[in-house]
């Protein structure tokens, strides 16, 4: 074969592969919708995270506005420190209210931020206040049957007067 | 009775003796290939030469099988996903099995079927032919003439092709999910870009092919090179060369896995 047409294929091969990788980031990965290059982070303590993991979405009025970049648990205040980094071209009040939601009934847990009315905004490294902890289904459930139950205790004894 | 015994254990020790000297040989000509690289990549035409061979014929069946198994991924996740009412997380399950496992896997072993054991023929014949023998009487190393270039192609094309493989992949499962069946293109595309993480998935997927790709046209320039210099030779060697790198693809596949992937979500 001549060495022209044999370069001609390589080029193109290698420029098909590179262009393959180039959609596979943009496309398919989130490389186009969000980058973590500048970006704050702040943190938030949780009484009970539930199923949330690192890498969950951080989402204010359903837009993702940053990534949970670190779990930790804390054995000072026996809570979870939720450490995550958001987008800096959202700013949030002080006094934004953090708490833990489900997608869907069985979908991904994520933290949805709710503004505040605070003048001040959150900057790097600063604590976020108010929190919501995960809604845990068993405690839920547990709670539901406790009460019941002390439903059906007054009714017997109201039955027995 | 014991004499017996005595001859068995000969006989494992004799084996175990035979791989590891193999193993050894292998890693020093692994190394010699290393060390003399230097003049190939100097000599880039070469590389570019065995790039067409090894990479660009390889085209052709690494993007039929990359749609196929997309097409099939689709409608297998879509099977299941719709009994649970998820059915357009079909497109998240495409993206992150091509990317993190199959992508890298299925076009390694494509690769190592399709031009590991090319490499490795055409090696074996070229020392059974004596070819190797005439051009180190003419003072030219073949480790570097012969052997460096088909290895540092078989390095550059192995994480294209993988690319390739997903790209093409995600484009099948695209079709049959969105085209054929008709879940909506939106939430498609929008809960796999959710899903799929640059560094996480896409930065080690890559990083696997890149090992794949050592490793396999490191195996099949060993076996070619290696290959006793007879018809017979050559088939045992182009065998090996098949079965160790598809094993090796897939022993290395799991404790990458297990490193990249370990505990996360």
């Amino acid at each position: 074969m001549q060495r022209t047409t044999m370069d001609l294929w390589v080029g193109i091969f290698v420029i098909a592969g590179i262009g393959a990788l180039l959609v596979l980031a943009f496309k398919v990965g989130n490389l186009g919708t969000y980058s973590a290059a500048d970006s704050y982070v702040v943190t938030g303590s949780f009484e009970n995270i539930g199923g949330l993991k690192v890498r969950a979405p951080v989402k204010s009025a359903g837009v993702v506005v940053g990534r949970v970049t670190g779990i930790q648990f804390s054995t000072d205040t026996f809570d979870a420190q939720v450490i995550m980094s958001i987008d800096s071209r959202y700013q949030f009040p002080k006094d934004t209210f953090a708490s833990i939601l489900t997608s869907g009934l069985i979908g991904e847990q994520y933290i949805g931020l709710a503004a505040g009315g605070d003048e001040a905004v959150l900057k790097s490294g600063d604590k976020i206040m108010k929190t919501n902890s995960a809604l845990v289904l068993e405690e839920m459930i547990g709670r539901f049957l406790f009460n019941k139950a002390s439903e059906g205790d007054g009714k017997e004894k109201a039955g027995a007067d | 009775m014991p004499r017996r015994i005595v001859i068995g254990i000969r006989g494992v020790g004799h084996r175990v003796i035979d791989s590891i000297w193999r193993l050894g040989y292998a890693s020093r000509f692994f190394l010699l290939t290393m060390l003399k690289s230097g003049t190939s990549l100097r000599r880039f035409g070469l590389i570019i030469r065995e790039v067409y061979f090894t990479g660009v014929l390889s085209l052709i069946i690494i993007l039929v099988s990359g749609l196929f198994v997309g097409m099939v991924l689709g409608l297998q996740g879509y099977e299941t996903l719709q009994r649970y009412g998820a059915e357009s997380a079909v497109g998240t399950m495409v993206a992150l099995s091509l990317l993190r496992e199959l992508g890298p896997v299925v076009a390694a072993l494509l690769f190592a079927s399709r031009a590991g054991s090319a490499i490795t023929a055409e090696i074996g014949l070229m020392k059974a032919t004596e070819q190797l023998a005439a051009m180190e009487m003419m003072a030219v190393d073949p480790i570097a003439r012969v052997v460096a270039p088909r290895f540092w192609a078989g390095v550059i094309s192995m994480p294209l092709l993988a690319a390739l493989f997903s790209a093409i992949g995600v484009f099948g499962g695209y079709l049959v999910a969105v085209v054929l069946i008709g879940v909506d293109e939106g939430s498609f595309w929008s809960q796999m870009q959710d899903a799929v993480d640059f560094r996480y998935d896409i930065v080690n997927g890559v990083i696997k092919t890149c090992v794949f790709g050592v490793a396999v046209t490191a195996i099949a320039v060993f076996e070619g090179y290696d290959a006793s210099p007879t018809a017979e030779g050559v088939s045992g060697a182009t065998t090996r060369t098949v079965v160790t790198s598809s094993l090796a693809i897939l022993g290395l596949d799991f404790v990458l896995t297990s490193f990249m992937f370990r505990g996360m979500s």
